[in-house]
């Protein structure tokens, strides 16, 4: 059963860790999660992000985050990558494998993955 | 929406919009098979006026389009299994709030499965760490539940709900308790 101790075991591993990260220019991941994308299936998109991201080891380089209606729900499940000193990168249409292979590709290989992105759909 | 557990993640977003400190997430399962769903927050609350018109598909607080879908679904959901919605609110300072509630026959056909509602519980908690999520899910089999109180009181201020790795823990919290629910359903039945 997990227990509170085990909490605090999670929060002396890592408040080293915290202070790291501070140091370090960050990407963030942001998930459309009003109606229009809860309704498309961004609930597993957001639930792989976060998975994915941690299971790649990245969770000191990659925070995972939502935010409302991003005003193109006909492309929904939509997730908007912020990374400093790049342009935005807004990947529409998204899954779960859609988003093993963006976290894989893009977020650890630092390689875009343009058949994903809302450039190649609108085209 | 497939399950009743998103229409639950889109609606208590609007009590985390309406400022809250505090958010109630409720569901009962009664004997009878009637659920019971409610979401309770300290929020600003609304006027009698945005009260008769948030199940309106046309009215929304949003500004990227003119329709707001979230509470007409779930009323569309409650009603369509021969259940209701309601909402009692308050704008007055120092007792505002809204109390939103749903009950739907889980007997009907039309009735949505809950769903993955663990999901939707780590997302609303880690989507806004900062509030207390009190989460009960009770049957008769026994309840399910997290309060994040006490998960600020073990980790501080310093450590933030939203940590993929307390996530991770939440998850598996409430994981777990689902199981051991159930396996002691499965026993009951064995026994019968």
């Amino acid at each position: 059963m997990k227990t509170l101790a085990e909490l605090a075991a999670i929060k002396a591993r890592m408040q080293n860790n915290v202070a790291l990260r501070d140091g370090e220019a960050g990407i963030r991941v942001v998930v459309g999660m009003a109606t229009c994308g809860i309704a498309a299936g961004a609930r597993p998109v957001l639930t792989a992000f976060s998975a994915e991201v941690e299971k790649a080891g990245l969770n000191q380089k990659v925070t995972v985050t939502q935010t409302g209606c991003i005003g193109i729900c006909q492309y929904e499940p939509v997730a908007e990558i912020y990374e400093e000193g790049k342009e935005k990168v807004t990947y529409v249409k998204l899954d779960a494998d859609k988003v093993a292979e963006i976290v894989e590709k893009h977020l650890k290989g630092g390689n875009i993955v343009e058949e994903y992105t809302i450039g190649a759909i609108q085209k | 929406m497939k399950e009743l557990s998103l229409n639950i993640l889109d609606v208590t977003k609007n009590s985390v919009t309406a400022g809250a400190d505090r958010i109630d997430i409720t569901l009962e399962l009664s004997e009878d098979g009637w659920l019971r769903f409610s979401v309770k927050d300290d929020g600003c609350g609304m006027s009698e006026e945005v009260q008769r018109r948030v199940t309106d598909p046309f009215y929304t607080t949003r500004t990227t389009r003119k329709v707001g879908m979230g509470l007409p679904l779930l009323k569309l959901a409650a009603e369509q299994t021969g259940g209701q919605m309601r909402i009692t609110s308050s704008t007055e300072e120092g007792k505002s709030g809204t109390l939103l509630e749903a009950t739907f026959d889980t007997k009907s056909i039309d009735f949505m499965p809950v769903g993955d509602i663990v999901s939707t519980v780590c997302i609303l908690i880690s989507g806004s760490p900062d509030v207390r999520f009190v989460f009960r899910d009770t049957t008769p089999d026994g309840t399910v539940g997290i309060d994040t109180s006490e998960l600020k009181a073990v980790l501080g201020d310093e450590i933030s709900l939203s940590e993929p790795e307390v996530v991770a823990w939440m998850r598996d919290y409430l994981t777990e308790q689902y199981e051991e629910r159930d396996n002691k359903n499965v026993n009951m039945e064995e026994t019968k």
